[in-house]
């Protein structure tokens, strides 16, 4: 545990407001953007920034400089801060601490009053939190690691339109992960193509798949093509199987309007589940929530492009932040880490962004890159989806890590298997099922789980070629993103 | 075909054993056992009919398995499923649901298909034994 920097006196002495307004340039911390003392109220905002200042910033009066230019200040002095309750708008840095192990950062605590922020828009929010202030000179580097957003503002946002109990009761699916699948090749094939290998999958024993974050409408393959021959594969598996089967309706699209029309479409035709892609942006994500909420289909999100600004642990955002961010805005699903797969996530990590999405509530866990206590008050619940790089080898483990409610997709470990895809959708939810099956009779995964996955194989001989084709195969490299396990839970 | 609705549907049929095991496993959880069939395995047939209400202060899988047993006796050629319920606020819905008795003879689906314009289907589910009368399906 780091101790907090102490206040120095000439930093945390009040200004007379004849000296607090006189023209000119003052330190941001002597403009009232550093309060040791503040106490932040129940109704505040609070963020956690890691901040490395440039050589000779002083870290005190970077961590104002985080607060003011997050809230109200600019780099000079003006008079009509007087014509507002300004004491009360400013962003407050209450606390700040060293990183452990790398002197050159810190971690600051910032306070932000409620009513800086417009109910309901993660726009107005962000505009805010990470607006101008991560190309402030004064700093090297600046990292957003979490947030406690207050039960009072986390009620003007609409949330999920179906979320995890939901999803479960129109799907009809209870008591185990839910499957999918990426279509492979993701880019190339024709609609008339793309569409058998959502059919094999589907009557093959996944429960989804899934247009890849890039497939929209390109010259190979139109939309409207690709979700007419998508949604004869969905419903031919759906009469082989007896069992309500979905695709992810990539809708994602240049405007608004395209992508409303898409949407649209794919309701018509019966489509259980629209997807989009972080990358349109947190209004047109909030706008396909009202959407799919109105016309009760359930909202797949696609993190596409968050690692440019997740993945380095100095500068960003971290992915925690954005999932409580997409929580809010209202996604029923986002992909959120495998733990054991080819992309990156470290498993504390990863745990901590499940908890973000499944939770009713949050406690402090350091461990986990939870620095706040945080209450969803009635939100519902994201369906985390795990993607890329996994396969049936690795279910006890998928299992063990990331528990029952998440959607793991195997794409070539569907698509690639020796016997054909709808064996390789048949070997995933046979191992599946046998391990939820032995987990429930209390048997012990970890130690158990390649023996009870070698047991089902005996009589499932897709499941048998699929351990014998990817059982060794794992992506062990260290992750960049790794907590830093030291730091100070807040009081708050 | 074979009806792939409930958590091990991919599995053999379950023992008698393994299906005391979850019932077990849902009783320690503090989830209410209940038991419904149907002779109409429609996907999105929701209700199905109830034996009885929820089993919500069962003391051990016993009386849950004798249940069980009169429901195999009375509809031995239906689908029988077992749910747990978890009644945790947040939750409020089914946790575990499967298939523990099903017709010796499954004839499946149909899919119908009504060609509109601009190559929109509109697809129909329909279950081959549904189109006799409740009572003479699974024969």
């Amino acid at each position: 545990m780091s101790d907090p920097v102490a206040p120095a006196a000439d930093q945390a002495a009040p200004l007379a407001a004849s000296e607090r307004y006189r023209a000119g340039v003052l330190k941001y911390a002597r403009m009232g953007y550093w309060q040791p003392d503040y106490v932040p109220a129940d109704t505040d905002l609070l963020a956690l920034f890691r901040i490395t200042p440039q050589e000779g910033v002083d870290p005190i009066e970077a961590a104002a400089a985080v607060a003011g230019e997050s809230s109200t200040a600019t780099w000079t002095v003006v008079w009509t801060d007087r014509l507002t309750a300004s004491e009360a708008y400013r962003a407050k840095a209450y606390r700040l601490e060293p990183v452990p192990g790398a002197s050159d950062q810190w971690f600051a605590y910032i306070a932000y009053d409620i009513d800086l922020f417009e109910p309901g828009s993660i726009a107005n929010l962000t505009s805010s939190i990470i607006g101008n202030v991560f190309g402030f000179k004064p700093l090297a580097a600046l990292r957003l690691e979490d947030m406690r957003l207050p039960a009072a503002y986390v009620k003007t946002f609409d949330g999920p339109p179906a979320g995890i109990v939901v999803e479960r009761e129109r799907l009809d699916k209870f008591g185990r992960p839910l499957l999918g699948a990426t279509v492979k090749p993701k880019l190339g094939l024709s609609g008339r193509n793309y569409g058998r290998v959502v059919y094999e999958a589907l009557r093959g024993g996944l429960d989804f798949t899934k247009d890849d974050e890039n497939v929209n409408s390109q010259p190979f393959m139109h939309w409207r093509d690709r979700f007419l021959y998508c949604m004869e594969a969905v419903n031919r598996a759906q009469a082989a199987t007896g069992e309500i089967k979905g695709t992810y309706l990539n809708v994602s699209a240049a405007t608004m309007e395209d992508m409303y029309e898409r949407a649209e479409f794919a309701k018509e035709l019966g489509s259980v589940i629209v997807m989009i892609d972080l990358v349109i942006g947190y209004t047109a994500i909030q706008s396909m929530s009202r959407w799919a909420r109105r016309n009760d289909v359930i909202l797949h999100l696609h993190r596409a492009g968050h690692s440019t600004y997740t993945r380095q642990k100095n500068h960003g955002i971290s992915f925690r932040v954005i999932c409580k961010w997409m929580r809010l805005a209202g996604v029923d699903h986002i992909h959120a880490g495998t733990v054991v797969g080819k992309l990156e996530g470290d498993p504390s990590s990863v745990q901590g962004y499940y908890d973000v999405l499944r939770e009713p509530r949050n406690e402090v866990d350091p461990g986990r890159g939870l620095y706040f206590e945080q209450d969803w008050v009635g939100t519902r619940k994201v369906m985390p989806v795990a993607s890329g790089g996994i396969h049936a080898g690795q279910m006890h483990q998928l299992l063990g890590y990331l528990g029952e409610d998440v959607v793991l997709q195997f794409g070539g470990g569907t698509i690639g298997h020796p016997m054909g895809i709808a064996a390789g959708a048949t070997a995933n939810r046979v191992a599946l099922e046998a391990l939820v099956l032995a987990r429930n009779e209390g048997r012990d995964m970890w130690a158990d789980g390649p023996r009870i996955l070698a047991d089902a194989a005996r009589d499932c001989p897709p499941l048998r070629a699929a351990l014998d084709t990817w059982g060794d195969v794992t992506f062990d490299y260290a992750s960049t993103d790794s907590l830093d396990l030291a730091t100070t839970a807040t009081s708050t | 075909m074979r009806l792939t609705q409930g958590t091990f549907s991919y599995l053999p049929d379950l023992t008698d054993g393994q299906i005391r095991a979850q019932v077990e496993h849902c009783l320690r959880n503090g989830w209410a056992i209940s038991i419904e069939h149907t002779d109409d395995p429609h996907p999105r047939n929701t209700y199905w009919e109830m034996l009885g209400q929820p089993m919500f202060d069962l003391a051990d899988a016993a009386t849950a398995m004798a249940a069980l047993d009169d429901a195999r006796r009375a509809y031995p050629d239906h689908y029988i499923k077992l749910n747990a319920f978890d009644s945790t606020r947040g939750v409020e819905s089914v946790r575990l649901s499967f298939i523990v008795n099903r017709p010796a003879n499954e004839p499946g689906f149909t899919l119908e298909r009504a060609e509109g314009p601009g190559r929109v289907i509109r697809y129909t589910t329909r279950s081959y034994a549904t189109d006799r009368p409740p009572g003479e399906r699974y024969r």
